[in-house]
């Protein structure tokens, strides 16, 4: 039994060494996020101030096109502030009886109403480069949430010397090549926080990548506080087994 | 017709007509397994489990899971926010598939180290490979169902080796695809394939079964059990010693669904699938690696044979070999612990294999080739030594029986205390 168990945490370590080893690309610093851990969850508050960064910076640029109105009453809003966030918006509905296609405000049902019709729109718009949609960004990257805090935070107008930067691009040391189409989107005070928070470029940072893994993992909160309870029942309901097999096999020795 | 007599006149009336209580009876109160089984041996339940939790899992995705290029990775995406623990169902699919994995390696495995192939359990182990071919099957085209940029270019990457074959190698690609691409023709079929497959693996389980229980279990000693004194009913022994490891396993599964159900997984997969953009780094799933490094190994074009077909041979054999194992190798004794040079041996291969599957996974610079070269080669030198070594190797002497084993063990073990 000793050596099994001996056996299988060997194997375990190893199997969970070897995606470790995985990474490639430039080094993504590990940040303190608030749902780390098994007991971690989201900080409310904090995912209000992202979605604020996100509404007020991001989304000119950038669709979320999995994440509807609605699901931000999760973060705290009320109802009438869902719908006045969806009601900023027009979307194309019908046809009405008339056989028309009319504009009329987002409702809180309605996903998040893109920047650009298409994705010909948003190119032109930005350079030739394409915004990707940030519904999964946070967990549709080697290094998840870290690497774009390192993105949003790894800006340089200084890049170093030798390395060109063509006309239209930024420098980004957490980028892979240096060179990003996204100018640099956040900087101190570049929000006003209505709850009062100094919003250094940092604070924005944090708060905002916290929001885009709320909107990548939004199960987050109930998957950990289900499976804390889970793994608490299926460890009483193994001691016990354990205990019924020295019970049951005691008089074959 | 059975023989059994029941208490119960229900029971009885039902079982005159069909036998359903006394083959429950025969396979479980009744039937002999060697006393000795060790917890490696827990790793064929629980397999049958993750199956069932696959199927289960499975229909219940499939009540939501659109198959079209166009809507399945949204219809994916729907099931993770908005059907009710629709997150929890598609995790404990998505993690349940590397826990197969894990679970059937360990199990094939401790197969190899007790012999447990040896005469007369060769269609035991057959039924076994031919479960796993299946099961990689299955899990492949299961992984380009979500079409995200993985499934898309794994599908595309692995498709394309059957063109390796001359003649008949494009013919069988655009087969497979339904068309000149990987396209909505492949992703329906392959959705269809991946829902009839585990039917047949469950088919094919049952099967493993009937061998297994004509034959019986196996055992750590290697010796066949001789009379009563060395066998003990499976139930309720082994059903407690098993329920005991499925409370082990839940926790280790379960611990991934619920704290790192992205574990396994490729960031890479949440971005839709796109036939314009190449991933830098394409790479199967973790449980493919070690073949996938086999395949890599062969850089050499030599005349009608193409680098790349050697590879896709190479790495066909690398399993085909396996169905041969009863007969490559040539020793009389059956388990490891009494063969002190095939015991350091069958741990090298282990390790071997584990450094293939690093090799696989990474991407093919610096001195990783030639590893991966080297490995392949301990990988297929492994087969003929195997066969050379039953010849030379002296093995200790067997126990004159389970029982007498046991009995001394536990002997030795209150002497001990």
């Amino acid at each position: 039994m000793r050596k099994f168990l001996l056996s299988t945490l060997a194997a375990g370590l190893l199997a969970a060494a070897t995606p470790a080893l995985a990474n490639e690309g430039p080094e993504i610093e590990k940040q303190a996020w608030s749902w780390q851990g098994v007991f971690g969850q989201y900080d409310k508050a904090q995912l209000r101030r992202g979605w604020q960064v996100f509404h007020d910076i991001c989304s000119n640029c950038h669709s979320m096109k999995l994440v509807a109105y609605r699901n931000l009453s999760y973060l705290g809003f009320s109802d009438d502030e869902v719908k006045d966030f969806a009601a900023e918006k027009q979307v194309t509905d019908g046809p009405n009886d008339q056989g028309d296609m009319f504009q009329r405000p987002a409702r809180p049902s309605d996903h998040f109403v893109p920047p650009f019709p298409n994705d010909q729109a948003a190119r032109v718009a930005n350079n030739g480069a394409l915004p990707p949609d940030l519904s999964l960004m946070a967990k549709a990257r080697n290094g998840g949430p870290d690497y774009v805090y390192a993105i949003l935070t790894g800006f340089d107008d200084t890049p170093p010397a030798g390395h060109v930067v063509p006309d239209g691009m930024y420098y980004n040391k957490a980028f892979g090549g240096g060179n990003i189409g996204m100018p640099p989107p956040i900087s101190d005070d570049a929000v006003t926080y209505a709850d009062g928070t100094k919003a250094t470029k940092e604070q924005i940072a944090k708060d905002v990548v916290s929001f885009l893994n709320w909107t990548a993992e939004p199960e987050l909160d109930q998957r950990k506080s289900l499976g804390i309870k889970v793994i608490g029942f299926l460890i009483v309901l193994t001691a016990m087994f354990y205990a019924l097999k020295r019970k049951i096999w005691a008089d074959l020795h | 017709m059975s023989g059994y007599k029941f208490d119960n006149k229900v029971v009885q009336w039902v079982d005159d007509r069909l036998p359903l209580f006394s083959v429950l009876k025969h396979s479980t109160t009744d039937y002999p397994t060697p006393r000795n089984l060790n917890y490696w041996w827990n790793f064929g339940s629980l397999a049958l489990m993750v199956l069932v939790i696959m199927i289960l899992t499975g229909i219940f995705l499939v009540m939501n899971y659109t198959p079209h290029t166009s809507m399945a990775f949204n219809s994916v995406e729907r099931i993770m926010r908005d059907v009710n623990y629709g997150w929890l169902i598609r995790y404990l699919h998505a993690n349940g598939a590397s826990m197969f994995f894990i679970v059937v390696y360990i199990h094939i495995f401790r197969g190899l180290y007790y012999g447990s192939y040896k005469a007369p359990r060769e269609m035991l182990w057959w039924l076994g490979l031919v479960i796993y071919l299946l099961m990689m099957a299955t899990a492949f085209m299961g992984y380009v169902l979500p079409w995200g940029q993985m499934s898309f270019w794994g599908a595309t990457v692995i498709t394309n080796l059957f063109s390796a074959f001359p003649v008949v190698g494009d013919y069988i690609v655009t087969l497979l695809w339904g068309g000149f691409s990987v396209d909505n023709p492949t992703l329906n079929r392959f959705f269809s394939l991946h829902y009839l497959l585990p039917f047949l693996i469950f088919a094919v389980v049952f099967l493993h079964l009937v061998a297994l229980h004509t034959v019986k279990s196996s055992n750590p000693l290697g010796i066949e059990m001789k009379g009563p004194q060395d066998a003990i009913p499976f139930h309720p022994y082994y059903t407690i010693k098993d329920l005991f490891g499925v409370g082990l396993f839940l926790i280790f599964f379960l611990s991934f669904v619920f704290f790192a159900p992205n574990f396994f997984g490729d960031p890479d997969n949440y971005i839709p699938a796109n036939p314009l953009v190449t991933p830098a780094h394409i790479k199967p799933e973790w449980y493919y690696l070690p073949f996938y490094a086999i395949l890599r190994s062969f850089t050499f074009d030599l005349p009608f044979l193409p680098a790349k077909l050697q590879g896709v041979l190479a790495m066909f054999s690398a399993i085909i070999i396996l169905f041969f194992l009863p007969w490559i190798d040539s020793s009389k004794v059956r388990s490891a612990k009494f063969r002190p040079i095939f015991k350091q041996v069958f741990w090298i291969f282990v390790a071997n294999a584990l450094v293939l599957g690093y090799v696989g996974g990474q991407p093919p610079e610096g001195n990783l080739p030639m590893i991966g070269q080297i490995s392949t080669a301990v990988y297929f030198l492994f087969f003929p030594f195997l066969f050379l070594l039953g010849k030379i190797e002296k093995p200790r002497a067997l126990p004159q029986s389970i029982s007498a084993a046991v009995l001394k063990d536990a002997a030795h073990s209150t002497e001990k205390a």
